[in-house]
């Protein structure tokens, strides 16, 4: 279970994990969930392309992953985000489908971009997606108090000279490095599941940003190392195990929030209170 | 004269059984994305118009599957996801957002295990493609009446309710003033909004679905002045988009490469898309105090007082 090919896997998975949880966190606190959606499967189309004309597929995840990034905070502006973000995302994938229409294996192909191919990563792919991975976080690291700024409350980052439109765009970048780096591993559509499902369970359970990002990125963890045990024994594809336990996640968070609003924290029943 | 008309519609175009099938489908799915997707931009929901898309998916890989109808695997799958993104709470802009990504992320996943079982129980490995990108030409005339059945009723509804939909997307409080069922109008919308996306799921694909219900109806908002007139664009616009779009598909057998068409739904989305990019060039006039154009009046709530 931890040897070769398998190790391979643990390792590409938990830096995927990493990334989702910390560029989720924004993506929820933001509002952005459906950017978020949009980019890694956009990208999707740019992995076909290059792969149509024989080029490395990275290249083709990352022109499309930022042209998209850079169309949805460009056009965005203009008109609401999200009817600009749901055309830019079908205009992709569009694209992706005429590619990969041309191409003769298309069914593994489509398959594998969109679900993940885990199970097959390769030792020489480890160095780039960790390269990729410590560039992504050190941006967020590097704009982290005018990011979440300008986040969480847009009008006042305005006030104190942090440009929100500049932030946004700086996000939807990173967010497209990030992808173009994940999707050959879990894929575009599970990319989205690893960065909603955890961020959404950590804003329940953790108050401050700090440790709701430290929580997004451990409930990720959990989430692909349970889904990699699972579909390890049972052969089931990663793919589902990943958006059903994020999900779990999400409801447990859920449902703890609404635990604590019934029976809030500070105030114990008067049966319990000798006990706490 | 003949000789170029017949070099832009091919021999055989209109005789030919599937083009038929694939321009009454067409049509239906391009009035009921239409008029559904005036409303879904209006109400700032077209991520979870895009979701009910992608959960197409797993229901129609799970027909797949079972060896029923896709169609009724997306309908299904479509209007329990709305249930769920409903009950989940998408009242609240920003909680919706999440709301959605959940149920979306969770149905992915059961589209991928879907999809693996499809491809471990049967050798036809271009189900997943049929199933995400759809292809018109291989409707199977069967399917046509239900699908004309469930897109009268989409829209049914949606006439039915339209006074009070557009109350309650513009202005959800005056509306819950006026002794509308804010929450129950939003389900019965999101019920219509997984019919209508089923429909165009058929037709060019799940994934793509959303272009059909967002194209054509912003760009519509942006000509139209009142609600009523966007959607009669909008549905003009989509059926315009899906029948060139058939046309040049069955064209492109003739172009590169050799003996291979383009899928369809490239052509649909391509047009749906300067459709949208068209309507940019139209300048609404603008009332001197206005300082929004028309669109984003009728986009955004006016704050309504109570009057």
């Amino acid at each position: 279970m931890f040897t070769g090919l398998m190790l391979n896997t643990w390792i590409a998975a938990s830096i995927v994990a990493v990334i989702a949880g910390v560029t989720g966190f924004f993506a929820v606190i933001r509002g952005q969930t459906f950017a978020a959606h949009a980019i890694p499967n956009g990208a999707f189309a740019g992995a076909a392309g290059a792969g149509l004309l024989g080029l490395n597929v990275i290249w083709g995840l990352a022109a499309f992953a930022i042209a998209g990034a850079l169309s949805i905070g460009a056009l965005g502006r203009r008109a609401r985000q999200d009817v600009v973000t749901a055309l830019i995302l079908v205009l992709m994938l569009a694209l992706g489908a005429l590619f990969v229409s041309f191409s003769t294996e298309y069914a593994e192909v489509t398959y594998s971009l969109l679900f993940g191919e885990v199970f097959g990563v390769n030792q020489n792919v480890l160095a780039p997606i960790a390269g990729l991975g410590i560039v992504a976080i050190g941006l967020i690291a590097v704009m982290y108090r005018p990011l979440l700024l300008a986040s969480a409350l847009p009008e006042i980052a305005d006030a104190h000279g942090v440009s929100t439109r500049r932030m946004e765009l700086c996000y939807l970048l990173v967010m497209a490095l990030a992808a173009s780096m994940t999707v050959p591993v879990v894929g575009a559509l599970l990319m989205f599941a690893l960065m909603i499902g955890p961020a959404a369970a950590a804003r329940s359970f953790a108050k401050r940003p700090g440790p709701a990002i430290a929580l997004a990125v451990s409930i990720a963890l959990v989430t692909v190392w349970i889904a990699i045990i699972a579909s390890y024994h049972t052969n089931w594809p990663l793919g589902f195990y990943v958006g059903v336990i994020a999900a779990g996640f999400f409801l447990a968070g859920s449902g703890w929030t609404a635990v604590r609003r019934r029976w809030p924290a500070r105030q114990p029943t008067p049966a319990l209170a000798p006990v706490l | 004269m003949g000789h170029f008309f017949s070099y832009i519609v091919e021999p055989g175009f209109v005789s030919s059984q599937p083009v038929r099938t694939a321009l009454l489908v067409g049509t239906v799915v391009a009035i009921t994305s239409g008029v559904v997707g005036v409303l879904t931009v209006i109400r700032g929901q077209s991520f979870a118009g895009h979701s009910l898309a992608d959960v197409a998916t797993t229901g129609g890989a799970g027909a797949f599957l079972a060896g029923i109808s896709q169609f009724w695997g997306f309908l299904v799958a479509g209007v329990v996801a709305a249930a769920l993104m409903e009950g989940i709470g998408v009242q609240r802009r920003r909680g919706r957002d999440v709301a959605t990504g959940v149920v979306l992320g969770a149905a992915l996943g059961l589209a991928a295990l879907f999809l693996y079982l499809d491809t471990q129980t049967s050798s036809t490995t271009g189900a997943s493609f049929t199933i995400l990108f759809g292809s018109m030409f291989v409707i199977s005339p069967d399917t046509v009446p239900a699908l004309i059945a469930s897109g009268a009723v989409a829209l049914a509804a949606v006439a039915v309710l339209s006074r009070v939909l557009l109350l309650t997307s513009l202005s959800p409080e005056l509306a819950a003033a006026r002794g509308v069922p804010v929450r129950a109008v939003g389900a019965a919308y999101l019920a219509a909004l997984a019919v209508a996306v089923s429909l165009s799921a058929v037709a060019i694909g799940a994934v793509l679905s959303t272009a059909l219900l967002i194209g054509p109806a912003a760009a519509a908002l942006r000509l139209a002045r009142s609600p009523g007139r966007a959607m009669a664009a909008a549905a003009a616009i989509g059926t315009a988009a899906t029948w060139i779009g058939i046309l040049l598909a069955y064209d492109s057998y003739d172009w590169p490469p050799d003996q291979h068409g383009w899928p369809v739904s490239f052509f649909v989305v391509a047009l749906v898309l300067i459709a949208y990019l068209l309507s940019y060039a139209h300048r609404p006039r603008r009332r001197p105090d206005a300082s929004g154009e028309s669109a984003d009046k009728l986009q955004e709530a006016p704050a309504c007082s109570p009057a």
